[in-house]
C-alpha cells in the first residue's frame, strides 16, 4: 500500500508496516521478547532515512515546508556518522572555516554521504559567510 | 516644597497619628506607607523608563525599522530597511528560507490594522493566519501583533496555538544530583502529566546518569513522557543517539548578528544542527527570547518585540517544529520596562502565529513578588499554550540548578487550585500523597536496579527512602562523586543505551518499566514526534499539530476542559466533601435545651430575652468557632444576671435570619430588649421599637466570639434593659476570617435555614444542666 502523507501519520499507528530499523526489523518486532532473547542492537534502533523522508512528506502535507526540508535534510544524514555530523556542525559556526574548506564539506556531503540537499545548505552558508565576514581566512 | 505644604497639612491634624511621619536628620519628611511599601518582596527589582539606544524599549521602538519587503524576478531584495547589499546574516537566511513569496504580494495589499483584526476573528483559522504570517517580515509581524492589546493577545494565542490540548514541561534536577532523588522526582512528574521532563548537570560528566535517571523515573512515572537533559551540543547528541533522551531545546537564536555570532553561531549553523538532531530521531525546540540581544549588548537599538521577531522568523525558516520563548532567562529584564509583559505575551503569539510550537517560558524567576509572577503568567495559564512552562519545577526552588523554579514543588497546590478556580487545564494533574509516595518510591527502587546491574555505585536503600518522602537533596545522602562521574563515564565508553537499561529493568522485574522505555526507543524509530507540538500519550499514540491540530473557532469548539479531564484537575486531594464537613464539625452531643411550649410576651421589665436560631442547641450544636451551644448559653445568662437582668431562653422557629430572631425575641421580653442568636454564634441585641434591621450591638464575627464576649453580651443587653449606660462590647476584628470561614458558614446557616418551620410561633426553652460536651 503506498503511503499517503495526509493520512497516514502517525506512522507508529496507522502506518508500522512501512516503519522498519536500518537493517530492517519491522517495528512490530522491537519487543521484549526479542530484546530478551539478545536479537537487538541499539545502533540499529533508530529511524531511517525512508521514515524521515515521509515525515517530511506529513509536513510538507500540513503546510509546513520550511520542516519539511528539515526533515528531508535529516534523511540526508541519516547515514552520516554523528563525529562527522558535530564536524560539520563546527565547521560552519563563525570563523571556523573559509569558503574552501567549507566547499570540502558540501563536495564530501555530495559525494560520499548522497547529501546534495544538506551540501547546497552547507555552500549557502559559505556564500552568505563571505559577503559578512563570518568565515576563517584562506 | 508641595510634599512638604502637604505635610505639614497633616500634622495640625490632630487626629492624626505622628508615628506616620518621621523626619530624617535632614528632616525629610517620609511616608510610613511609602517606607513600607519599599521594602516589600517587589521593590528589590528595578523599573526602569525605556532606553531605545541600548535596545531597552518593549513594544514599537523608536529605531525599529519600517516594515519592508520589496522583490524582483521573484527574489526577495529588501526586508524591513534593508537592501540585499546591506543584509546580515539573519536577513539572508530570511531571503531565501523565510519568506514565502507569493503570500507576500498578497499581504502587502493589507494595512496593519486588518491583520491585526484577523488575529482575533473567530471567522479566519489558524490555517489562514498562518498562512499569511509567511508573506510577513519581522517588522510587520512584530507591528501587527503590538496593535493587540492584553486580552487581545490571549485570545489569539488560545486561537494560534497549534495543538489542540495545552501541556506542560517539567524541571528535574537536583543539587547533589542524586539519581534516586532524581528518579523519583521524574516519577512523580511524569505521574503528574507533566509531557516533558527535562533536566541538565552541574557536572558535566553527569550527564549520561541523569539522563538515564530521568529517562527510568519517567517511564516509571507514566510511559510515554519525554526527557532531555540540557548539555553541550556534542554530549547531547550522544545520548541522543544512545537512547537515552528524546528532546533537546538548547538551541539559541538571537535576533542580531553580533549576538548570534557572540553566541558561536550563525542561522546555518542551527539550522545544520538541527537537522542533524532530527537525523537521529530527536525532537528540537529551538530558544529564543526578548532581552537577550539588549544582554548581550548587542540589541542595535532595536525593541524586544522586533529582534523576537526576527529570531522567530529564522527560527521557522530553520525548519524547527517548536521554540521555547517569552523572554525566558530573560524575563526579569523585559518586565522591568514598560509593557514589559504584553511583550512576552506578544512574542509567544508571534511564535504561535508562525506555526511553531511554544514552550512559554514562565520557568526563570520573572519577580520576587507572587503577586506579579501570577499576574504574569496568566498570559499564558488563561489561553493554554504547547507548554505552559518551559520547566515547572517539581522540586523545591533550591534543588532547580536551572536558575530557575519560578513556581515549583511547594506552589504545586496553587498551581492546581488556580486549574480549578478557572477551569483551565495547564498540565499538572493533582494527585493523592499516598500515589506520590508509591510513585516516587518506584522510580527510586527502578534506578537502583538499574544502576546495581550496571554494576554502578550502589543506591542504597536509604537514599530510596529519602527520595520517597523527604523535601529536598538535604534529606539524601552524600555520594562518592567520584565514583558516579566514572560511572557516567562508562555509560558512554561502553555505549550502555536505552535497550541496555530497558533490559536490565525487566531483569530485575520492572517490566512495565522495561516495555514503557522499550517504547521510547521504538518511538525514535517511527519519529513521529519530529512533526509539530508533539507529545506523546500513555498508550504511545504520538499527538501533534498534524493528528491533534488546534481549530478553535469560537464558544464550544476547540479544546475545553470538561468530562473526565475536568473530573481530574478539580479533585484536588485536600477537596473535602461538603455534607460530611458540617457533619464532623458539629458531633451530636448531649441536649443543650429542651422545649416547654409557646412562648407569650413577657411582662417583667428587667426580663432580657436570649432569642435562639431554630437549629440552636438542637440540629446544630456548637457555634463555627467551635464553643458548644450550652456554654454560650450559660455565659449569657451569668452576664445578663451580673447586671441585674433575668434571661429567658426563647427559640425562634420561623427565621434563621439573626436580626429576625433578635427582633422576635424583643418583642417577647418584658423589657423589650433581647439578644438574637444563630446556631453558628452570630450574635445582636435588639430592641422591639428598632426596625427588624437595625440593632443596638452587632457581632458579626463569630469565630472571634469568646465565652468572655458571650458573656460581656449578656451584660451588655441587661444594661440596655435596665437603662443604664452602656459601652460596646470589645470586638476584635479579623479580616481573613471571612476568606478562611465562609464556606462552613455558609454550610452552618445552611442548617440552620433547613430547621426554619414557616409560620411557626416561638417556644420558651429550660437549658439542661451541663454535661462535659455541652
Amino acid at each position: 500500500m503506498s503511503f499517503d502523507p495526509a493520512t497516514d501519520y502517525p506512522l507508529g499507528v496507522h502506518r508500522p508496516d512501512l516503519v522498519t530499523t536500518p537493517s530492517g526489523v519491522p517495528l512490530a518486532e522491537v519487543t521484549i521478547e526479542r530484546l530478551r532473547a539478545g536479537s537487538l542492537d541499539a545502533n540499529d534502533i533508530r529511524a531511517t532515512p525512508e521514515t524521515l523522508r515521509r515525515q517530511a512528506a506529513v509536513a510538507a502535507a500540513a503546510g509546513r515546508p520550511q520542516l519539511a526540508e528539515n526533515l528531508e535534510r535529516a534523511a540526508e544524514l541519516a547515514g552520516v556518522p554523528a563525529d562527522v555530523l558535530l564536524e560539520i556542525y563546527t565547521a560552519l559556526r563563525p570563523r571556523r572555516s573559509s569558503v574552501a574548506e567549507l566547499g570540502g564539506w558540501a563536495e564530501r556531503l555530495e559525494q560520499e554521504y548522497n547529501a546534495p540537499r544538506a551540501a547546497a545548505f552547507v555552500r549557502e552558508a559559505a556564500a552568505v559567510g563571505a559577503l559578512r565576514g563570518l568565515l576563517a581566512d584562506d | 516644597m508641595e510634599r512638604f505644604a502637604v505635610c505639614s497639612q497633616m500634622t495640625e491634624n490632630p487626629n492624626q497619628d505622628d508615628t506616620r511621619l518621621h523626619f530624617d536628620s535632614g528632616s525629610k519628611p517620609r511616608s510610613r506607607r511609602f517606607e513600607v511599601r519599599a521594602e516589600r518582596a517587589l521593590r528589590r527589582e528595578l523599573l526602569i523608563e525605556p532606553l531605545a539606544e541600548l535596545g531597552l524599549v518593549a513594544i514599537g521602538g523608536p529605531n525599529d525599522p519600517e516594515p519592508q519587503l520589496e522583490l524582483a524576478d521573484g527574489r526577495v531584495v529588501a526586508i524591513d530597511g534593508r537592501s540585499e547589499q546591506e543584509f546580515d546574516v539573519i536577513d539572508h537566511f530570511l531571503a531565501r528560507h523565510g519568506i514565502d513569496v507569493a503570500v507576500a504580494a498578497e499581504a502587502a495589499e493589507l494595512d496593519d490594522d486588518e491583520i491585526a483584526r484577523r488575529l482575533v476573528d473567530i471567522a479566519v483559522g489558524r490555517a489562514e493566519l498562518v498562512r499569511l504570517s509567511r508573506g510577513l517580515t519581522p517588522a510587520r509581524l512584530a507591528r501587527v501583533v503590538g496593535l493587540l492589546d492584553p486580552v487581545e493577545l490571549m485570545f489569539a494565542l488560545k486561537k494560534l496555538r497549534a495543538r489542540r490540548q495545552p501541556a506542560n514541561q517539567a524541571h528535574v534536577t537536583n543539587l547533589k544530583e542524586n539519581p534516586a532523588l532524581l528518579a523519583a522526582d521524574a516519577a512523580e512528574a511524569a505521574a503528574r502529566g507533566f509531557a516533558e521532563l527535562e533536566t541538565t548537570v552541574g557536572v558535566a560528566r553527569y550527564a549520561p546518569l541523569n539522563a538515564i535517571a530521568l529517562l527510568v523515573g519517567s517511564q516509571t512515572g507514566r510511559r510515554g513522557a519525554m526527557t532531555q537533559c540540557a548539555v553541550e551540543e556534542r554530549r547531547n547528541l550522544q545520548l541522543a543517539i544512545l537512547g537515552l533522551v528524546t528532546y533537546a531545546e538548547t538551541l539559541s537564536v538571537y535576533g542580531t548578528e553580533a549576538v548570534f555570532a557572540d553566541g558561536d553561531d550563525t542561522p546555518w549553523s542551527k539550522a545544520f544542527l538541527a537537522s542533524a538532531y532530527a537525523s537521529r530521531g530527536v525532537k528540537v525546540r529551538f530558544t529564543s527570547g526578548g532581552g537577550s540581544e539588549a544582554l548581550m549588548g548587542h540589541a542595535e537599538g532595536c525593541s524586544l518585540l522586533y529582534l523576537e521577531a526576527r529570531c522567530l522568523a529564522t527560527i521557522r525558516a530553520a525548519g524547527s517544529q517548536g521554540v521555547q520563548n517569552g523572554s525566558i532567562s530573560c524575563v526579569a529584564l523585559a518586565i522591568s520596562l514598560p509593557a514589559g509583559t504584553r511583550g512576552i505575551l506578544a512574542e509567544n503569539v508571534l511564535a504561535a502565529w508562525l506555526d511553531l510550537e511554544v514552550a512559554s517560558g514562565n520557568d526563570a524567576i520573572a519577580s520576587h513578588s507572587p503577586t506579579r509572577r501570577t499576574g504574569k503568567l496568566m498570559g499564558q495559564f488563561l489561553p493554554g499554550t504547547d507548554f505552559v512552562t518551559s520547566g515547572y519545577s517539581v522540586m523545591p526552588r533550591r534543588d532547580n540548578m536551572f536558575g530557575g523554579g519560578n513556581y515549583d514543588a511547594d506552589d504545586l497546590d496553587e498551581w492546581l487550585t488556580l486549574q480549578r478556580d478557572w477551569q483551565v487545564d495547564a498540565g499538572i494533574e493533582p494527585l493523592a500523597e499516598d500515589d506520590v509516595l508509591a510513585v516516587r518510591e518506584r522510580g527510586a527502587r527502578a534506578i537502583q536496579a538499574v544502576f546495581a546491574a550496571f554494576g554502578f555505585p550502589p543506591v542504597t536503600d536509604e537514599e530510596v527512602a529519602s527520595a520517597t518522602s523527604g523535601y529536598d537533596s538535604r534529606d539524601l545522602p552524600d555520594r562518592d562523586r567520584a565514583e558516579d562521574v566514572l560511572a557516567a563515564d562508562r555509560v558512554l565508553s561502553e555505549g550502555l543505551s536505552g535497550l541496555d537499561v530497558a533490559r536490565e529493568l525487566d531483569r530485575a522485574g520492572f517490566t512495565d518499566v522495561a516495555e514503557a522505555v522499550l517504547e521510547m526507543q521504538r518511538q525514535r524509530m517511527s519519529a513521529d514526534y519530529l512533526q509539530t507540538s508533539a507529545v506523546i500519550g500513555p498508550d504511545g499514540t504520538v499527538r501533534s499539530a498534524v493528528n491533534e491540530p488546534n481549530r478553535y473557532s469560537g464558544p464550544g469548539t476547540g479544546y475545553r476542559l470538561e468530562g473526565e479531564r475536568w473530573e481530574l484537575l478539580q479533585a484536588l486531594p485536600h477537596v473535602l466533601d461538603a455534607g460530611a464537613l458540617v457533619e464532623s464539625d458539629n458531633p451530636v452531643g448531649a441536649e443543650v435545651v429542651r422545649e416547654l411550649g409557646r412562648a407569650l410576651a413577657g411582662d417583667r421589665s428587667d426580663e432580657v430575652v436570649i432569642a435562639l436560631g431554630p437549629a440552636f442547641g438542637d440540629g446544630l450544636r456548637a457555634t463555627i468557632a467551635g464553643i458548644p451551644h450550652g456554654q454560650v448559653l450559660r455565659a449569657l445568662i451569668e452576664g445578663a444576671e451580673e447586671a441585674g437582668a433575668r434571661p429567658r431562653l426563647v427559640r425562634v422557629r420561623h427565621s434563621a435570619d439573626v436580626a429576625s430572631i433578635g427582633h422576635a425575641g424583643a418583642k417577647l421580653s418584658g423589657s423589650q430588649v433581647a439578644i438574637g442568636l444563630q446556631s453558628k454564634g452570630t450574635t445582636l441585641i435588639h430592641r422591639a421599637d428598632l426596625q427588624p434591621l437595625d440593632n443596638l450591638e452587632l457581632f458579626g464575627m463569630a469565630p472571634l466570639l469568646t465565652l468572655d464576649s458571650y458573656r460581656a453580651i449578656g451584660r451588655n443587653a441587661a444594661g440596655y434593659a435596665l437603662g443604664q449606660r452602656v459601652g460596646p462590647v470589645p470586638t476584635t476584628l479579623d479580616n481573613f476570617a471571612r476568606a478562611k470561614l465562609i464556606v462552613l458558614t455558609t454550610l452552618l446557616h445552611a442548617r440552620e435555614t433547613q430547621a426554619v418551620v414557616p409560620g411557626a410561633p416561638a417556644v420558651d426553652l429550660e437549658l439542661l444542666p451541663a454535661t462535659p460536651d455541652a
